[in-house]
């Protein structure tokens, strides 16, 4: 793929053999890697910016870094026009609902890439009353990139893994990926902000915790309870 | 501004001495050890308030901010810093108290228009009722929120201790992650009892019916379809992170505008008052995130006030933190003018040559503190690390060679050459563009008075012709010695906060043009005065900080009880209180172009949610 040219080569199924000869103008290959192979190349991202990672994934589609090489600099505000959504920041719980609702207006196939500690765990604020602990608990994420913020090369680096990922997926019916399979996949539930951050997901379980009438356990709490019961 | 004839007394025990004659039972020295100012009976405060605004001049009210003494006289306390503006000088400090089970205060809001935001913080987060506040609702969480979580009775999900280091982790070493002792394995807490099965949230439509918009989204059956309530935010390409704004309109005409914020409050001062004086140094970088080495010194200088004679800082580090500082400055600027032109309409190219010189000068960051964005390089009582010698960098390659280069010779290049020279590139390019003149020039006016009223500080208040800089009007750091001056523009427009800004960054290179020589001929010194220990204790007090940051005033209050951590430690963030005015600078304007005064305040939202 060096200097933007089509090496065919990268594209020849390994199986059947071409001769050596026409090997720059005849590959033999599969639908899913031909499709995968443009999928990859052409991720439009969605424009969209949380907190610090933001700046630093700005930078990365500045003429520095230049996301542009990897056919990702065209950035979509809308999320009905993007593949990849870039969580780049710390996600609280007023903006987990926003995020859940982007994600469910994405087309599929669609992609999640957690930018810095935060979106990936919750990051130094982890412990704070209004932060989530990483966007995973809500969608799913493809890729992790470490850093607080990660550096621009972080970032390209996590994109790569993330191109990587997308050319082993195949277009087969039952296959791993949800899109590829018969009828559209399920909406993610969008979290309702209540008391604190609910999770439609988890209706059971607060049902259950009701049961005990007592305010849910904070950490400290849990732990002595722990303590407690081991002793005993 | 006005014309009022101000008594003689100037200075401020002399001030206080007369306000206390004045007010002879309601206001009352406040004689506890390490702190200052007067408290106030609530019953007169703003009475109070509207004396030392009209005879006075501390016309300009700063910082508001609320502190819960649990366990210490067990009360709330609201505290005020009123400065004068433009004259300057020490801020005039004032307190009232309430009682922590049915906490009312009045609102100083008709008085001083800049408290409105700051009251409904410390409604939202002290639970504080404000009497007479026109608009008292959560501002950072969101309405249905249990607690109000900066009390110090309230426990989050993941509490595990007052304060760190947490016994269960230090020294032992253990780590363990809150999810796994949360039922619900996610960072919440519900109160008792609680389930879904009967509970309904606020609506969207009840959410903007409850808004001071003037239109009735719900009942009103003659709603005209040309009168439309737009939301913009908070995933919209241009409001500069996760802010939202509700905008009334009529036509394309703005008839009202209501800012929502809250999005990023990812509980900084929550988490500030668990941790160690040391430990928030770093988190100070993640408020304002593109001025991480600003936030760091307004900080350290904010503790070393409390430590009094026991950390010096040397002269060394007073110089390195100022060409720090600088060139911070610079680098905001530089972002904040590329992303305006975006703002407008010119969609990256302008950001794209303002980036570009960004850069260098996070190399020169990256190569002192180790990070480009998160620079964690103040201490308390210096700096971390003197300048390297060379700034080497296999991460960024040079036509895949390892750049090395002399440090000086990097900074003589940078200061002498290229910062001026793409100053003045974009001034060249931008400053006499015909279509940035017509979409700039007398839209988004703040008069002089309003934004003194506003409390707006930084390019936002010098925009509009009041010259006011801390740097100058309360110097801190080797400030006095440098040569520079204060920018002004006088309209008060989009136009004239852009030309400050243009301004500052040559007044940042004078500046960094003084600081060189002063680099070299402290080569070697020292450049940590404070105590080399794991963990600090600061004497018991109340001290309040503040630095002109790119954006504004950046204030740190904080308050100690003689330990290891903090008991308040509020940040007075300029992106949160510029915004105050926004409503009224968008009044009467098209809605394209609140998307450009939006840019023109120029706000990063690390800083306004905390």
């Amino acid at each position: 793929m060096s200097n933007g040219e089509i090496n065919l080569r990268d594209l020849q199924h390994p199986d059947i053999p071409v001769p050596e000869e026409m090997q720059s103008n005849i590959a033999v290959t599969s639908l899913s890697s031909l499709y995968n192979w443009a999928r990859s190349r052409s991720i439009w991202p969605l424009l969209f910016g949380l907190a610090c990672c933001a700046i630093e994934m700005i930078a990365t589609a500045a003429s520095r870094f230049d996301l542009a090489r990897f056919g990702m600099e065209v950035m979509r505000a809308s999320p009905r026009q993007a593949d990849l959504m870039i969580v780049s920041g710390t996600v609280t719980k007023k903006m987990v609902v926003p995020i859940v609702r982007l994600y469910n207006q994405m087309p599929e196939p669609k992609y999640v890439l957690a930018m810095g500690a935060c979106a990936s765990g919750g990051g130094p604020f982890k412990e704070g009353y209004n932060v989530v602990s990483g966007i995973d608990k809500y969608i799913p994420v493809d890729v992790y990139v470490p850093g607080c913020p990660p550096t621009p090369q972080a970032l390209l680096y996590g994109l790569i893994a993330l191109q990587k990922k997308i050319e082993k997926q195949s277009l087969g019916v039952g296959a791993s990926v949800p899109w590829y399979g018969s009828g559209p996949s399920e909406e993610v539930p969008v979290p309702i902000l209540g008391p604190d951050i609910i999770d439609p997901r988890h209706a059971e379980v607060l049902r259950k915790e009701a049961k005990k009438n007592r305010p849910t356990p904070t950490v400290a709490e849990a732990l002595a309870e722990l303590t407690k019961a081991e002793s005993a | 501004m006005t014309d009022q004839v101000l008594p003689q007394v100037t200075d401020l025990p002399s001030t206080i001495a007369a306000l206390k004659e004045r007010f002879p039972n309601a206001v009352k020295d406040d004689t506890r050890s390490g702190y200052e100012g007067v408290i106030v009976d609530t019953a007169c405060l703003q009475e109070f308030a509207r004396v030392i605004r009209d005879e006075y001049g501390f016309n300009y009210l700063s910082s508001l901010t609320a502190v819960d003494y649990l366990g210490h006289g067990d009360h709330l306390e609201v505290v005020y810093h009123a400065f004068r503006v433009p004259s300057g000088g020490k801020p005039l400090v004032f307190k009232a108290q309430t009682d922590r089970q049915d906490a009312v205060i009045p609102s100083l809001v008709s008085i001083y228009p800049g408290a409105d935001f700051q009251e409904r913080e410390a409604y939202d987060l002290y639970g504080i009722h404000f009497t007479g506040h026109p608009n008292l609702k959560r501002i950072l969480l969101w309405e249905g929120f249990e607690g109000h979580p900066m009390r110090k009775d309230y426990r989050e999900a993941y509490y595990e201790q007052e304060t760190k280091p947490f016994d269960s982790r230090w020294p032992g070493g253990h780590v363990f992650r809150g999810e796994e002792y949360n039922p619900f394995g996610h960072n919440v807490r519900y109160p008792a009892g609680f389930t879904l099965d009967d509970y309904k949230p606020v609506t969207e439509a009840e959410f903007q019916q409850g808004m001071a918009l003037g239109v009735d989204i719900m009942g009103d059956p003659a709603f005209r379809t040309d009168r439309l309530l737009v939301n913009l935010g908070p995933h919209h390409p241009s409001t500069h992170g996760v802010f939202r704004m509700m905008v009334a309109l009529t036509g394309e005409t703005v008839e009202s505008l209501e800012p929502v914020m809250g999005y990023l409050h990812r509980n900084h001062e929550k988490i500030g008052e668990r941790n160690t004086w040391y430990g928030n140094m770093p988190f100070t970088d993640r408020l304002d995130y593109i001025c991480s080495m600003c936030n760091n010194l307004a900080y350290a200088i904010t503790v070393e006030q409390m430590m009094g004679g026991q950390v010096s800082v040397p002269y060394r580090a007073e110089v390195i933190r100022v060409l720090m500082a600088e060139l911070t400055r610079i680098t905001n600027h530089l972002w904040s003018i590329g992303f305006l032109l975006n703002d407008l309409g010119a969609f990256f190219t302008p950001a794209l040559y303002a980036i570009q010189t960004r850069e260098y000068i996070l190399d020169f960051f990256e190569a002192t503190a180790g990070a480009r964005m998160m620079c964690n390089y103040m201490r308390i009582g210096g700096v971390y690390k003197d300048l390297t010698a060379r700034i080497r960098s296999e991460a960024a390659l040079i036509n895949d060679r390892v750049r090395d280069m002399d440090t000086m010779e990097y900074l003589d290049k940078l200061i002498n050459d290229r910062l001026p020279r793409s100053i003045d590139e974009l001034d060249e390019l931008l400053s006499e563009s015909e279509i940035i003149k017509s979409r700039c020039i007398g839209v988004g006016l703040l008069p002089a008075e309003m934004a003194i009223a506003y409390s707006a500080s930084g390019p936002l208040l010098r925009g509009s012709g009041v010259p006011y800089d801390i740097r100058r009007a309360n110097p801190y750091s080797i400030y006095p010695e440098l040569e520079f001056d204060v920018c002004t523009r006088p309209n008060g427009d989009i136009y004239d906060r852009y030309c400050v800004r243009l301004d500052e960054m040559r007044q940042s290179v004078r500046i960094l043009k003084q600081i060189l020589p002063r680099l070299k001929d402290t080569q070697g010194q020292p450049i940590f005065g404070g105590k080399t220990s794991y963990s600090i204790k600061v004497p018991a007090g109340e001290a309040y900080g503040f630095a002109e940051n790119p954006k504004g005033e950046l204030g740190f209050y904080l308050v100690s009880t003689g330990g290891g951590n903090p008991w308040r430690y509020h940040v007075r963030a300029p992106s949160f209180i510029n915004l105050t005015p926004l409503g009224e600078m968008c009044k009467g304007q098209k809605v394209a172009d609140v998307v450009a005064i939006l840019g023109s305040i120029d706000i990063v939202l690390g800083e306004t949610d905390r």
